[in-house]
């Protein structure tokens, strides 16, 4: 049984960590709206119900903020609750419950309670959505202290990712691609399978320039990749962020030293965006050997268009594949 | 026949001790003697250190500081009836119940004076910190409540929130989920007639606060907060109520704020002397001492014995606290995760290297 692996989608893998976890410790539990029989909106939550009953998968009235309120409390009486945010988009309405107290309990009552808990949440565009429901928040909470910001690329990480954010004692928002619940399937191992906090992965090795992405863009840069080893014959290294606080500076800096040029990408408006801190982050450990200013593929600082628009708004492979054209130019 | 009155529940008021010190004897909940006298003595401890508090402020001592005179029979008559193994949700002026639980004093000096290490809850003690954004701690109450019930160990959440917190959102999401799950969790309002400067009437258009529990499908009472045995024998009815699994209570403790918001604002700018001395006369201090006294509980030797007695303990707690003061900065990083990560260690390496450098000696 160890050695068997299932193709899964990342909605599946997602769920495979659920359905573990609870069975495996019975104070995790899962709360949010439509999470019990309707199993989620994406299906995330499919079958929890029917296995851990309505104690442990729980049908909240509808309000964000005391759904991750609630589940603050519960972390201080030591469960460990999965708060499901329909859409990120929504998180707003519980964002003082997320920064004001999961993120500070820990240091308000100097270590007497901590909260352990997973806020998932669907992000990104691409997927023809309504208002509020296509936006990448995470620079919001990257900017708070006591969170972990976590984002899954893959079916396979995304199940060792949140293996490990239930089980890390801090809390954790939890982001989930909403564009790649479906795109890809990967093999999945039944065993359990953890990947750190804090660690990202090289995707992609190469020499000539690093290009840092996250999320679904490290989809498009993957790609990129591929077409500027066949049309440019350079060697693009990809780094797949994963976690984006705390954020893996060593990596970042390790790859720029030995390629000299990068790129960073993200879905997310420019200002203050994640973007900025990788820059900011290679400026700081890589300035010496940077042999070309570093460029950053993101959305532009508007409001994110109906669907209508959101092509071309989005930053796809072609604005990745300029970036660094002109980078390895340089 | 389309229109009909719809059979709501009427909302109570519940009055036993009156301003004169008149009791109600057919209402007058059993407290044993050694229990009055314990709450006599934190009732007092409480108010004398509300008055320190508010002397070492103005000397400069302590940072900004909400008093809480005038709510303590409120607060204490609640907090008596619950177990130790019960929860207590605070907003940010209940610290009676912090005493009447057994904590430290020093270590709240030692919060006011901006080292939050006064605000770690005592090991054992199932309290939540002191909580400053309105209404927020309400849902955590539900999340307490919640898994309480999970881990079936029988024990009630009493949380506590102003007049002003019940306009507040996240004071209907927590109202509504513990209605709808039913916990064992009795909401406390603390209604002092004020929000900083803006009166109750202000807060809503609704005849009581307590008539709002109706529309979260679980019972309200109002009572007279300044009366430590209607506050009393209200929270006991609903712990009760709540151990049984009969659900959450809202209880309107009518009362009022007869010191500032906090250090920062000055009342006489938003409400009248009149106002003040009506609430005065029906002071909750005097009215319980009146009710000790005729219970034989405290006479004068004893008052002043018990006078004597707080007064030594403040001031033992103010030294204390005062020796704890130390500015170890670096005590900032600590906490903020279980695990601190790479790049928040070498923000804390620079700090020590800063501090070296500016000549501070970096704590031990």
């Amino acid at each position: 049984m160890a050695n068997e692996t299932r193709k899964l989608t990342m909605v599946k893998a997602i769920n495979l960590a659920l359905h573990q976890e609870m069975e495996r410790d019975d104070d995790v539990m899962v709360l949010g709206e439509d999470v019990g029989v309707d199993e989620g909106v994406f299906r995330v939550t499919e079958g929890l119900l029917k296995k851990f009953g309505e104690q442990r998968v729980i049908d909240t009235p509808l309000a964000e903020g005391a759904i991750v309120g609630m589940a603050v409390g519960m972390a201080i009486y030591g469960l460990k609750p999965i708060p499901e945010i329909q859409f990120s988009g929504f998180a707003f309405q519980a964002f003082h419950q997320i920064e004001n107290h999961a993120a500070r309990y820990r240091a308000r009552t100097r270590g007497r309670y901590h909260i352990q808990m997973v806020i998932r949440m669907p992000y990104g565009g691409g997927i023809r959505a309504l208002e509020h429901h296509s936006e990448s928040e995470e620079a919001y909470y990257a900017h708070t202290p006591g969170l972990k910001i976590v984002i899954p690329s893959a079916p396979r990480i995304a199940r060792a990712l949140l293996v490990s954010a239930i089980r890390d004692p801090d809390p954790v928002v939890f982001f989930e691609p909403k564009a790649l619940y479906h795109a890809v399937r990967e093999e999945v191992p039944d065993a359990e399978e953890t990947w750190p906090i804090g660690q990202a992965r090289v995707a992609r090795e190469g020499t000539d320039l690093t290009l840092i992405a996250y999320g679904s863009m490290l989809h498009k840069c993957l790609e990129v990749a591929d077409r500027v080893k066949v049309e440019d014959g350079a060697e693009i290294e990809v780094i797949d962020l994963l976690s984006i606080s705390p954020m893996d500076g060593e990596a970042i800096a390790a790859s720029v030293r030995k390629t000299g040029r990068a790129v960073v990408a993200h879905e997310a408006q420019r200002n203050c965006g994640v973007g900025a801190e990788v820059m900011a982050r290679i400026v700081e450990t890589a300035f010496l050997q940077l042999q070309a200013p570093i460029r950053r593929v993101t959305a532009p600082d508007v409001v994110y268009p109906g669907f209508a628009r959101e092509r071309g708004w989005l930053p796809d492979a072609e604005h990745v594949l300029s970036a660094v054209r002109e980078t390895l130019r340089f | 026949m389309p229109r009909k009155s719809l059979d709501l529940p009427p909302i109570e008021y519940l009055s036993i001790l009156d301003p004169e010190g008149n009791v109600d004897t057919k209402l007058e909940p059993k407290i044993p003697p050694d229990d009055l006298k314990r709450l006599y003595r934190t009732f007092l401890l409480s108010r004398r250190f509300d008055e320190r508090m508010l002397r070492l402020q103005r000397q400069g001592r302590i940072g900004t500081f909400g008093p809480t005179r005038g709510h303590e029979a409120a607060v204490l008559g609640s907090v008596y009836a619950l177990r130790p193994t019960d929860w207590v949700v605070p907003y940010y002026r209940e610290w009676p119940a912090y005493m009447w639980r057994g904590w430290p004093l020093d270590n709240l000096v030692l919060y006011y004076a901006g080292f939050a290490e006064g605000m770690r809850v005592p090991d054992g003690n199932r309290d939540l910190p002191l909580c400053i954004p309105i209404a927020s701690q309400l849902p955590h109450a539900v999340g307490v409540a919640y898994a309480a019930r999970y881990k079936g160990e029988g024990s009630v959440t009493l949380a506590y929130l102003g007049d002003g917190a019940t306009s507040h959102g996240d004071c209907q999401e927590a109202m509504n989920f513990a209605g709808v799950f039913q916990v064992p969790l009795i909401f406390l309002i603390l209604n002092n007639q004020w929000a900083i400067s803006v009166p109750r009437s202000r807060q809503t258009r609704a005849k009581t606060l307590a008539q709002k529990a109706t529309a979260y499908g679980f019972p309200g009472i109002q009572v007279d907060g300044n009366d430590v045995l209607a506050v009393c024998v209200a929270t006991q009815e609903a712990v009760e109520r709540a151990r049984q699994g009969g659900g959450p209570t809202l209880i309107e403790t009518v009362t009022y704020r007869l010191s500032m918001h906090t250090t920062a604002d000055d009342p006489t700018k938003y409400r009248s002397e009149e106002e003040v001395k009506t609430w005065e006369a029906k002071e909750p201090l005097i009215r319980f001492r009146r009710y000790v006294e005729a219970k034989g509980v405290v006479d004068e030797r004893t008052h002043a014995e018990l006078e004597a007695e707080v007064d030594a303990e403040i001031r033992g707690a103010i030294e204390r606290a005062e020796a704890r003061m130390k500015p170890n900065l670096l005590e900032v990083f600590e906490h903020v995760y279980a695990e601190r990560p790479p790049e928040l260690e070498a923000q804390r390496e620079a700090l020590v290297h800063h501090l070296a450098e500016i000549g501070e000696t970096p704590p031990s």
